[in-house]
């Protein structure tokens, strides 16, 4: 009998995902298009949001939409009435997205246009707070929505998906008059976990912070796009 | 459940190792991982899908073993380590600060693997034939 061994590898768990979400970042970045992965739970207003936003920025950026969240036809056709693409993801039932899922949406995005024509992807992954964070798909912002319905304290309940949200909007904030909830204490709980998000209360009905949140998504837009000689620029 | 999923990614990340040991074929006793206490792993339920997963593959047998990695912070004021507990809002005991750096608790990561190479002689790498 042989000496029994022993492999040290300190891997990700992960690594298979990893990968094919590095490879997804390296086609968005060739195509020069900013990747957003919008996570919440569900029923937190991801389909009404990127209704507004959508039909907001159609006229500055070529968009597209993955749809990972297994909402209706109805939803899809919602988004396709502005004017965006919106190409299905097959989940499998599967609670979040991964970077499998995210490239297999890639194909079917490319038989119905030339990607590197687009400047922003949305990807909305499945309704759900706990492990979509954990899955990267190849985005570069990571987008958390959280409704002012579901109490002050899900940041502090679901910590890692707030922890690593780049943005967190606090939405249907039209409601918080009939609400037993107060902005400051949702927002005073995510800066618990995370203390340098932007956070931005918005509503999709009455149109409130919904500004704010599209100058924010602008930034980040002309933070990757234009690979212009910003280096003499920038100290 | 993503348990499932994850374990799939570690089957191929397992697969992987195997390969590097071509053309013997490891017997793995058991792979270790560590977990972070701040990640949305039940450590159980990966137990549960890895046994499920392994069964009448190469891995028939190996056992999961969790080594679980409690959540640390770093108060960012005075730079104390501490215990972040989501009851006090993850804040830090000594400065009342946010939790903003984490020094453990996020780990997903595959540590080792206990293996050995059988005797059996199918298993055995080819002797070197006298030129
Ligand atoms: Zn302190």
């Amino acid at each position: 009998m042989h000496m029994p061994l022993e492999d040290t590898l300190g891997l990700n768990l992960l690594a298979a995902n990893q990968h094919q979400a590095e490879h997804n970042r390296e086609h968005f970045d060739a195509w020069r298009l900013l990747c957003l992965n919008v996570m919440s739970s569900p029923g937190a207003g991801k389909t009404s949001l990127l209704e507004r936003s959508l039909a907001a920025l159609a006229g500055a950026y070529a968009m597209a939409v993955l749809e990972g969240d297994m909402t209706t036809q109805l939803d899809a056709e919602r988004l396709e009435a502005v004017g965006v693409p919106v190409v299905p993801i097959t989940t499998g039932r599967s609670c979040h997205l991964d970077a499998a899922m995210v490239s297999g949406g890639l194909k079917l995005l490319r038989q119905r246009l030339d990607p590197a024509e687009l400047d922003l992807l949305w990807v909305e992954n499945v309704g759900n707070l706990v492990c979509p964070a954990e899955f990267e798909v190849g985005e570069h912002r990571k987008v958390a929505l959280l409704s002012v319905t579901e109490g002050d304290d899900k940041p502090l309940k679901y910590p890692v998906m707030f922890r690593e949200a780049h943005c967190v909007l606090i939405t249907k904030i039209d409601l918080l008059p009939y609400l037993p909830v107060q902005l400051e204490r949702i927002e005073a709980h995510i800066r618990q976990v995370n203390p340098h998000c932007a956070v931005i209360p918005v509503s999709a009905t009455s149109g409130e912070g919904l500004e704010a949140w599209h100058q924010w998504l602008k930034a980040q837009v002309a933070a990757i796009a234009p690979a212009a000689p910003a280096a003499l620029v920038s100290a | 459940m993503h348990e499932v999923d994850m374990t799939r990614c570690l089957l191929l990340s397992m697969n992987e190792w195997k390969q590097q040991h071509e053309p013997r074929i490891p017997r793995v006793s058991q792979v270790h991982l560590q977990v972070g206490s701040f990640t949305c792993v039940e450590p159980d339920q990966l137990v549960f899908t890895w046994r499920v997963a392994v069964q009448n593959t190469w891995l028939d047998g190996a056992e999961l073993v969790i080594e679980p990695v409690p959540l640390v912070g770093r108060c960012v004021r005075c730079n104390a380590t501490y215990s972040p507990d989501p009851e006090q809002a993850y804040r830090s005991p000594c400065c009342q600060q946010p939790m903003e750096e984490i020094v453990s608790g996020r780990e997903l990561r595959i540590r080792s693997v206990d293996y050995a190479f059988s005797d059996h002689p199918a298993d055995a790498l080819p002797a070197a034939t006298p030129a």
